[in-house]
């Protein structure tokens, strides 16, 4: 009992150094909590985004555009494949499915993208999971002007089954004129969390034929989703397209090529994992300098319990609680401030893509890092605790201490 | 046995000029088991050092110093805090209440590093002092007289066999000073402790039967005449 009510009483004297300090750790732990998360979020999810196909091809440029363009729905496409490449894919060994893709239109600033139904058996937001429609609507029909919105992009927009529209030209923010071609809005999407949600899915031969597109190129698309029955398949379509062939862009496999993007982008992780620690170091170092500085005002309060016979090791015990108890404090209510900027970071992040993150699912590491900052907590009232354990009681008995 | 028998005690400081000052150096004393003394002297004559002394709070450069037959010399710190917290009580002049605790909760840290904090323990000597009321105040909700009655009760909250008294009653309105003092004594002998206070007041001193000029029984304060 004894301890944990001078802990107690100790947080309580020092009420306010003990909440800004735990705000300081609250602070360094949420920060450290989103970076830590968001970046193992983003590369298990983005590399989850594939909708279960394994590879894309297109026109011959950069995998990341045609992977970026293809299945999270942000770049341009780099180009056209005539019709027969489509049909070659789909033919080849090894290919369980190819689903082409036309982009090139948009309504109210999200991407239209013309596929088959194909897409809809084959896409799988999760193992095992497929795309499914909202009760009171449907799949649209090849060949009639009808469109199924993603969830994202109906939530926005406002759009239900039963609305029309016409899309513009152009992709969000550069759009053009609008097209004459009313659409028919039959289904929206439940949410897949996937870059399928922010899309206006409509029939591929509403873009291939859409008013105003060169007829010569009707039957070109911009990309084919594959899925492949084995990796052997995957090798070997890569020679065929991107070593002996040199006209089109074997993307395979998406993951890897999402990797290499997040690659490309961890400076940013380490510099934002680099602020996350400072901030961690200035909140431990805070703590430290807090009691330390209190030492001075508690001098006569731990000579007086050494009077009452508290061994040195006592009240050094008594100091590295504390410290530890502010640090769990401060991770306590760096659970809420990780939970506030996890839902900012996600819902931008959601907004921008489409993929969802789960704040509360993923590594040990968002168990194990605020069991980490409460032991470091603890570590740094070391210092202050051996200023108590030194204090010469008889010294610091008078009244004028 | 006595209850504390003291030989050929001494204690000196280092001075700020790098001379050793002896600030204590008794030969000899004993005070009986549940005994009650008061020792006379000046402000700075030493006696609160030899409290500190008697307490373990401070180790003496030489002599021999039992308390309760331990020898306190030969025990190491932790020895020390232990047989201070489970065999001493100590009333300090300005009662040395910890101000961020209650009444009960001082008298219970009294008893916390010794036998074990008992509530109902504490709830009933502070009753005895006339605090039944004051269970949950803090010491700046109380009177002087209210603090050096809480600071009695802690002294004793450990069943020490042995209370140690530092000017007492020094805080107090002299008014007061007769039945502050009667009641240190009364509870002393009810818990069946000994009593061994210190004072420069002539009041105080006169309520004693046993007396000890401290003057006298030390040699020291005398600057060494060899630097450390």
């Amino acid at each position: 009992m004894t301890l944990p009510l001078i802990v107690a009483k100790s947080l309580r004297q020092h009420a306010l150094s003990t909440a800004v300090t735990a705000l300081s750790i609250a602070l360094a732990v949420g920060l450290w909590l989103t970076v830590w998360q968001v970046k193992e979020q983003a590369q298990t999810t983005f590399a989850n985004a594939s909708l279960g196909f394994d590879a894309v091809l297109g026109a011959r440029g950069s995998k990341l555009q045609l992977v970026l363009n293809a299945v999270f729905h942000l770049e341009s496409s780099p180009g056209n494949l005539r019709g027969e490449d489509v049909e070659a894919v789909q033919r080849a060994a090894g290919v369980e499915a190819a689903v082409p893709l036309a982009v090139g239109d948009s309504y109210g600033g999200w991407r239209l993208v013309g596929t088959t139904l194909d897409f809809f058996r084959q896409a799988e937001p999760a193992p095992g999971r497929r795309l499914a429609v909202r009760t009171g609507g449907r799949l649209f029909e090849p060949g009639f002007q009808e469109a199924v919105a993603g969830s994202l992009a109906a939530a926005n927009l406002g759009m239900q089954p039963g609305d029309e529209f016409h899309p513009a030209h152009g992709f969000a923010g550069a759009e053009g004129h609008d097209h004459e071609e009313t659409y028919l809005v039959v289904g929206v999407l439940e949410p897949s969390n996937t870059p399928a949600d922010r899309v206006i899915w409509i029939p591929l031969e509403g873009i291939q034929h859409m008013s105003g597109h060169d007829p010569a190129t009707a039957s070109d698309v911009s990309a084919v989703l594959v899925k492949l029955l084995t990796p052997v398949a995957g090798f070997r379509l890569d020679t065929h397209y991107n070593q002996q062939g040199h006209r089109l862009t074997w993307a395979w496999p998406i993951g890897r090529i999402v990797a290499e993007l997040f690659a490309k982008l961890a400076w940013l992780e380490r510099v934002l994992e680099l602020v996350a620690y400072l901030v961690a170091v200035v909140a431990l170092g805070s703590v430290l300098a807090s009691l330390y500085s209190s030492m001075n005002e508690r001098r006569h309060e731990i000579a007086i319990l050494r009077a009452l016979g508290a061994r040195r090791l006592t009240l050094f015990g008594a100091i590295v609680l504390e410290s530890g108890a502010i640090a769990a404090l401060g991770v306590l209510a760096g659970g809420l401030v990780y939970a506030a900027l996890m839902t900012v970071a996600s819902g931008f992040i959601r907004a921008e893509t489409g993929v969802l993150l789960d704040p509360w699912t993923g590594s040990g590491t968002l168990f194990l890092a605020p069991l980490l900052m409460i032991l470091l907590g603890a570590a740094a009232g070391l210092v202050p605790a051996l200023k108590a354990y030194r204090n010469p009681v008889a010294e610091n008995l008078g009244p004028h201490q | 046995m006595p209850l504390l028998e003291v030989q050929s005690l001494k204690k000196s400081f280092l001075g700020p000029d790098g001379s050793r000052h002896t600030v204590v150096d008794v030969p000899e004393f004993t005070l009986d088991d549940r005994a009650q003394v008061a020792l006379r002297g000046e402000s700075g004559c030493g006696k609160t050092t030899f409290l500190h002394l008697v307490a373990g709070i401070l180790k003496p450069d030489s002599g021999s110093l039992r308390v309760a037959g331990h020898e306190l010399t030969a025990l190491s710190e932790s020895q020390r805090d232990r047989l201070r917290a489970t065999t001493l009580g100590y009333v300090f002049q300005t009662f040395n209440l910890l101000p961020g605790y209650t009444c009960l909760e001082n008298v219970l840290l009294g008893m916390a590093f010794g036998p074990g904090a008992d509530r109902a323990q504490a709830r009933a000597l502070l009753e005895r002092m006339g605090l039944a009321d004051r269970l949950h105040h803090y010491p700046r909700q109380l009177s002087s007289g209210q603090q050096q009655r809480v600071a009695v009760a802690r002294a004793l909250a450990n069943r020490p066999r042995l209370v140690l008294a530092d000017e007492p009653t020094g805080n107090l309105d002299h008014r007061n000073v007769g039945a502050a003092l009667a009641l240190i004594r009364e509870v002393c002998r009810e818990h069946g402790a000994a009593l061994l206070l210190v004072s420069h007041d002539s009041d105080v001193l006169a309520l004693f039967e046993t007396v000890r000029d401290f003057h006298t029984m030390n040699r020291g304060p005398m600057p060494a005449q060899e630097p450390a």
